[in-house]
């Protein structure tokens, strides 16, 4: 049990990032980050998904018994997520026709039962919830990154669509970075996801290396 | 009394499900009337790309019939204007496509010409495939007012038809031309059931 709460941001957002480090639930993360508003539809139904399962499954935690906490997680998760599922068909209709079949499979995202094993099911519901919404916030951060490098590359543009997420003020949000026709298809393609993840990945290494020769080393141990 | 420890699992399973069904219900309920105004509303917009809303009066989205032929069954809208038939709405998908299912809308008017058609669902290549999408391309309007009369212009300019292929992407074209004119000639011979 630790309830150092800066350490549980910096875990979820950047030491052990669910995407970058932990390298769970890429399945949603390459199908969907083709645009900036597709990830970051998608990146909030997942931190909702993981604030409210951590919630949940960290009040319940003394009526869990152990030999059946795998099932009851998966039961809660998929509560969880039919009900996000089901708010999201009735007030955001347009973003839940293009993430479409990504939502139910936020379900699948090992990140969240994860979580709900290594964390919820061992601490107090204030960290749980705050785990979640790191872990959540870091997976939505590499989401968007990958998502803008796809979409910029892919498409030229930036914030395209907005208006699916934050209603019509947001139609002109969009940016024109070049031209269409200039634009790198690859990108937009699903091999483009797998580049774009590695070289985030790469970054992400190269950044902590160069962080970790300035400073004297300490030894981690990340949950 | 004592209850064995798998007996015991088994309810706990059971109450964790009773709780979260319940739960899901809840919101269902809160939802659905929300959702299903969504579902019209979306399908109404869909229909009036292919039909401006001022050539009928009735109540489109529930004026509507299934029928089945030649292994594809059609959803059909019928738009009238004071009981009259106007035109008729087909839903319609072909797999010839590249990648998958192509799902079509197509307007046709009583008199056989087609009146709009829309793509409404592909997996087509970004890039090449997709300039069947309006917002892509205006090749998609090239069937606007065309008939069955002229019917050896239905190909793409590489088969001797009428129709612009896309650069590297002749697959795609191909197969919403065939599907278009196939939806055509079931409309041609279905027509008196259809407005039944």
């Amino acid at each position: 049990m630790y309830s150092d709460y800066s350490k549980i941001l910096s875990n979820g957002l950047w030491h052990n990032n669910q995407a970058l480090v932990a390298l769970l639930g890429l399945c949603p993360l390459l199908a969907v980050s083709n645009t900036v508003i597709n990830s970051l539809g998608l990146g909030l139904a997942t931190t909702l998904t993981l604030i409210l399962s951590n919630l949940l499954v960290s009040s319940l935690r003394q009526f869990i018994l152990p030999e059946i906490r795998l099932p009851l997680f998966v039961l809660i998760i998929a509560g969880v997520v039919t009900i996000i599922e089901l708010i999201m068909h009735a007030w955001f209709y347009e973003l839940y026709k293009i993430l479409g079949i990504f939502i139910p499979l936020i379900v699948t995202n090992c990140a969240i039962i994860g979580r709900a094993e290594v964390f919820a099911s061992k601490n107090r519901i204030m960290p749980s919830i705050l785990d979640g919404l790191a872990m959540g916030l870091g997976f939505s951060f590499a989401l968007v990154v990958l998502g803008g490098f796809r979409e910029v590359l892919g498409s030229g543009t930036l914030l395209a669509q907005a208006d699916l997420l934050f209603g019509n003020t947001a139609k002109n949000w969009k940016i024109n970075v070049f031209d269409d026709d200039s634009s790198i298809l690859l990108a937009i393609l699903p091999p483009g996801a797998f580049i774009g993840l590695g070289l985030l990945i790469a970054l992400k290494n190269s950044l902590e290396l160069r962080l970790q020769a300035t400073k004297p080393v300490t030894p981690k141990v990340y949950e | 009394m004592i209850i064995s420890p798998p007996i015991h699992a088994a309810l706990r399973i059971g109450l964790f499900s009773f709780i979260i069904v319940g739960l899901v219900s809840l919101v269902y309920h809160g939802t659905k009337d929300k959702i299903a105004d969504n579902e019209r509303r979306a399908l109404l917009q869909s229909l009036q790309s292919v039909i401006d809303k001022r050539r009928y009066n009735n109540d489109l989205v529930h004026d509507k019939i299934q029928l089945q032929s030649g292994g594809q069954a059609y959803t059909i809208y019928r738009a009238r204007q004071a009981g009259k038939p106007v035109a008729a709405i087909i839903t319609s998908t072909t797999t010839q496509g590249y990648n998958g299912a192509i799902d079509l809308l197509i307007a046709i008017n009583v008199n056989g010409t087609i009146n709009a058609v829309r793509v409404l669902n592909h997996r087509e290549t970004p890039g090449l495939g997709d300039a069947i999408e309006l917002k892509k391309s205006n090749w998609i309007l090239s069937f606007n007012q065309l008939s069955l009369k002229n019917s050896d212009q239905w190909a793409v300019k590489r088969d001797g038809g009428n129709f612009d292929q896309f650069t590297g992407a002749t697959i795609t074209p191909r197969a919403i031309i065939n599907e278009v004119k196939n939806t055509a000639l079931f409309f041609q011979q279905h027509q008196q059931e259809i407005f039944q």
